[in-house]
């Protein structure tokens, strides 16, 4: 028996000459909140599938809660839970109601329902709203709504597909406040996002990147291991003439204007300080600061993602 | 030297008419962008971004107030701002049928350019927006980055003072979100073009020259990202408590602890004086059994001084 609730080795699904994911193998353990990111069309959704028994799997080999997703998907998502990014509510449907539909749907027993409606209402701090049309919900009580819905048969297993995407800064707290109260009681969990705000919050994060998994660990050591440079954040009288003149030393990864500040990121950017009060002098920008700042979460996987794609294809 | 306004706004205030009555979209809004400024509107949806670019852009009537682009009256002069505006709207879709360089060509009919100065400035936009290898793709072929990228390069066809882009990352990933990002700079730098951009996204603030945190209908903050987030008093920690659910109550009511957020697993403290309250902490915490693993310092980001603030106007409209 594995150690892992959610399991995948070397998965891999083609699409005619396409692969949506190449090769990926991971382990999630149980009670983890293991976050996947990555652009658009990078695979994760297509994971997430496969991991459903949604879509087949061309290579390689899957589990969950030690189902096999492509022989045994009726058995296993009995025990899983799905938010989808368009995970659809009925807007004509009172809160009560869309809980209630999707009960039925996972054939919970009447008095099982009743009893669940009020513990999922009381989760999603929905007690007062319940019987509101769910077209009159702001985003943050909808998208609490959609969890109580996708965890309304009480799944070991939780698959949130950008669960946050839009909502504010305060409901996206409560929502994630909400995923570790669960995660504490048991349920594993597994989020696929672009959003780093999202990123941040998981116990784990893989980066992925055109089907491969490029990255795997914690939010902390990622920042730690996988940034290929450091960045300088420069304040000047003139940012905007700056980053041209930056720039045109071919010296830096990058240089971009944030703000009334200038980034530049290089390997070893602090020996290249001088370069830099050199060239500003010589535009006639007057120098205020240079400090370095730590990398977010975000400059670490552009980094992580532009070296990926100057790396040569894995052989075999 | 005082600074040219290019958009401004005084007492904004728009209320729709539904079936339940007036509903308040926009409550209120004064605001003064400068002439090369690169101003955000952040908030969360339904927080009123959208209605108030559409209100000064004069696509929306307002219910009271003021509101100008580059000294035009958004409701009296609609003519001379569209022909100094650039707009992508929130929802744009450029026709999927059409080629890049078909829908450059179209967007620039459409704005009345003349051939001439399509000829110079089409391929000038493309290079901007690095499509010139793609002038023949269907727009419905790109990538959601190249879309909005040549979405950019359309609403610039006519050479605007101003743009004006609603939500223009949404749904974008982090590589072509900095890209179109970076697009924004040197938009800024080398054309001094005067943008607004509204965000629900806190960290695309950073990249603002000045941003506006806008909250049910309301600027709750308006300012430099740095000065906005100076404004939460105190100083951040960060640590992971072995028992979450334990230590917050004990955390909430330690004397110095002016604010306590969770984030995941973690919690974000701000205590008044770091020296003296960070030993404080993790004594009553271990005092219940309670380690705290990774105990640092952190600057606070733009999340959460809007947390902060949000809080703090909601607790002084309480009292």
């Amino acid at each position: 028996m594995s150690d892992y609730t959610i399991e995948a080795i070397e998965l891999t699904k083609r699409f005619g000459d396409f692969t949506a994911v190449d090769k990926v193998s991971f382990g999630v353990k149980q009670g983890e909140v293991y976050g996947w990111l990555g652009p658009n069309g990078a695979g994760k959704t297509t994971t997430i599938r496969m991991l459903l028994g949604l879509l087949t799997i061309t290579e390689g080999q899957a589990w969950v809660l030690g189902y096999d997703p492509q022989r045994q998907a009726k058995e296993m998502q009995a025990h899983v839970g799905y938010m989808s990014q368009l995970f659809t509510l009925y807007n004509d449907l009172t809160a009560r109601e869309n809980i209630r539909f999707y009960g039925q749907a996972y054939g919970l027993s009447r008095s099982a329902l009743r009893r669940r409606q009020a513990e999922i209402i009381e989760m999603a701090g929905l007690r007062g709203r319940q019987n509101l049309l769910t077209a009159n919900l702001s985003g943050g009580w909808k998208q609490r709504l959609a969890l109580g819905c996708a965890i309304v048969h009480r799944p070991q297993v939780l698959f949130l597909d950008e669960p946050t995407a839009g909502v504010d800064p305060i409901s996206r707290r409560h929502f994630w406040d909400l995923i570790y109260a669960m995660a504490k009681e048991g349920v594993t969990v597994m989020v696929t996002t672009h959003y780093m705000d999202e990123a941040e919050l998981c116990q784990r994060v893989g980066f992925i990147s055109e089907g491969r998994l490029i990255a795997l660990d914690s939010p902390d050591r990622l920042k730690q291991t996988q940034m290929r440079g450091q960045v300088l954040e420069i304040a000047c009288d003139d940012p905007a003439l700056a980053v041209s003149a930056l720039r045109a030393t071919g010296a830096f990864q990058e240089v971009a204007l944030y703000g009334a500040l200038v980034h530049a990121v290089a390997a070893d950017v602090h020996s290249l300080k001088p370069e830099i009060q050199r060239v500003l002098q010589q535009a006639g920008i007057g120098l205020q600061t240079m400090d370095l700042i730590a990398p977010s979460l975000e400059d670490v996987f552009i980094s992580s993602v532009r070296a990926a794609r100057r790396r040569p294809e894995p052989a075999g | 030297m005082e600074t040219e306004i290019a958009i401004s706004a005084q007492g904004l205030v728009k209320q729709f008419r539904t079936r339940h009555g007036q509903v308040p979209a926009v409550r209120g809004i004064d605001l003064q962008v400068g002439r090369g400024e690169t101003f955000g509107l952040i908030g969360p949806d339904g927080a009123g971004k959208t209605t108030t670019i559409r209100l000064i852009l004069g696509l929306l009537t307002r219910t009271a107030g003021e509101s100008s682009i580059l000294g035009y009256d958004s409701m009296r002069n609609p003519y001379e701002i569209r022909g100094r505006v650039g707009y992508i709207a929130q929802q744009f879709t450029l026709p999927p049928d059409m080629t890049v360089m078909e829908n450059m060509s179209f967007f620039a009919n459409v704005q009345g350019v003349s051939r001439a100065a399509q000829r110079r400035r089409i391929p000038d936009l493309l290079e901007f927006a690095g499509l010139s290898p793609f002038t023949g793709r269907l727009a419905g072929r790109l990538s959601g980055g190249m879309k909005k990228k040549l979405a950019l390069a359309c609403s610039l066809i006519h050479e605007p003072e101003v743009v004006m882009l609603d939500e223009p990352t949404l749904g974008v990933d982090p590589v072509s979100r900095r890209e179109f990002w970076d697009l924004l700079g040197t938009l800024r730098a080398e054309n001094e073009v005067t943008i607004l951009v509204c965000t629900p996204y806190m960290d695309e603030a950073e990249r603002c020259t000045r941003v506006g945190l806008m909250y049910e209908g309301r600027l709750i903050a308006q300012d430099t990202p740095r000065k906005v987030k100076e404004r939460v008093p105190g100083r951040l920690l960060e640590f992971t408590p072995s028992d979450f659910e334990r230590a917050l109550p004990i955390v909430l009511a330690l004397e110095g602890a002016t604010e306590v957020q969770s984030y995941g697993l973690m919690l974000h403290v701000f205590v008044d004086d770091i020296g003296q309250r960070q030993p404080e902490i993790e004594s009553a915490l271990s005092s219940q059994g309670i380690a705290c693993a990774g105990m640092r310092e952190i600057e606070a980001r733009m999340e959460e001084a809007f947390i902060w603030l949000v809080r703090k106007q909601s607790q002084d409209s309480e009292a």
